[in-house]
């Protein structure tokens, strides 16, 4: 009944879609593929040298191709290419239509066929909801949203 | 002053998408969420609305129904909800304009409500409310869902 109260975010965890340096600061991002503003942001984030931790805020009503997207992300994902997919989608947000995931899929050298069964699978799904679920106990209420050093910073902030 | 924890929620009346009343007897039995908001389309409330949609079967599964208020008319508001594919169903406190949010303690002088959420009980009391400190401020639905968990 009441899953959804506040907790803490959670550490960076072993199923966690990481990149950057091991000894860089950690920046854990609640983003959306559709979402222009994370668009900016992980250009942003691409220039610093961060251990750069990203999970799924999709909201379908605002952005409803980001469910799609952010389900693309986690199917290449079990490829391998979780970064490459991230920064594909994050690269064309006009084009997040399944023939453009697709092409991007194909792009990637992925397995088309696992990937169509993949993107669609009850248990990327469930990846992406758990990781909506974490941000909404945190707290975050839009995107992007990054947590520095146990701060929430929310939003097109200036300094991180 | 927004009306508190403990508080007997007065006599309101509000109006449904089809124009029909929704008043303080329809509060009775069960848990109500009052998401007021100051204006449909807006940014921020666009944000609220899709952001509470999304946990909407949670909200169900805490056993509250969420409904949203704004002294919007009923087809600005229907349209609004049309916009953003929510399901939370809307009610407008458009005439006698802001009555219904004055009596919550929620009209803010500029002519529209504060951002404010009001949890009211089966007996028609509040059992929690908040009111953000700025419009612009968006209250995350984890203050919603703290509110419900049983003491």
């Amino acid at each position: 009944m009441t899953e959804l109260g506040s907790a803490p975010v959670p550490e960076l965890g072993p199923e966690d879609h990481v990149r950057g340096p091991e000894d860089g600061r950690v920046l854990i991002e609640y983003g959306d593929f559709e979402c222009p503003y994370c668009a900016a942001m992980s250009e942003r984030l691409a220039g610093m040298a961060c251990r750069l931790v990203f999970r799924h805020f999709p909201v379908r009503s605002s952005h409803p191709r980001a469910w799609p997207a952010a389900c693309a992300a986690e199917a290449a994902g079990l490829q391998g290419r979780f970064w490459e997919m991230h920064d594909l989608l994050f690269a064309d947000q006009g084009r997040l239509e399944d023939p453009h995931l697709w092409q991007r899929a194909e792009t990637l050298g992925l397995d088309l066929e696992r990937f169509e069964r993949d993107r669609r699978s009850p248990d990327v799904e469930a990846r992406v909801k758990r990781d909506f679920r974490s941000g909404v106990r945190g707290g975050v209420v839009t995107t992007p949203t990054v947590f520095a050093d146990g701060r929430m910073h929310a939003g097109r902030f200036e300094s991180l | 002053m927004t009306l508190k924890a403990g508080d007997q929620v007065p006599e309101f009346t509000l109006r449904r998408g089809d124009g029909s009343e929704f008043t303080r007897a329809d509060l009775e039995g069960k848990t109500t969420v009052l998401v007021f908001y100051p204006f449909a389309f807006s940014p921020v409330c666009t944000d609220q609305l899709n952001l509470y949609d999304e946990v909407l079967d949670d909200f169900g599964a805490a056993g509250a129904t969420l409904y949203g208020v704004s002294c919007d008319s009923t087809y600005a508001q229907t349209a609004f909800q049309d916009r953003l594919g929510v399901r939370i169903e809307q009610l407008s406190d458009f005439e006698p304009k802001g009555e219904t949010c004055r009596a919550f303690g929620v009209y803010h002088p500029g002519g529209f409500p504060q951002r404010a959420l009001v949890i009211v009980g089966p007996d028609a009391r509040v059992l929690w409310s908040y009111q953000a400190d700025s419009p612009g401020e968006l209250p995350g639905a984890n203050l919603i869902f703290d509110a419900l968990a049983p003491a």
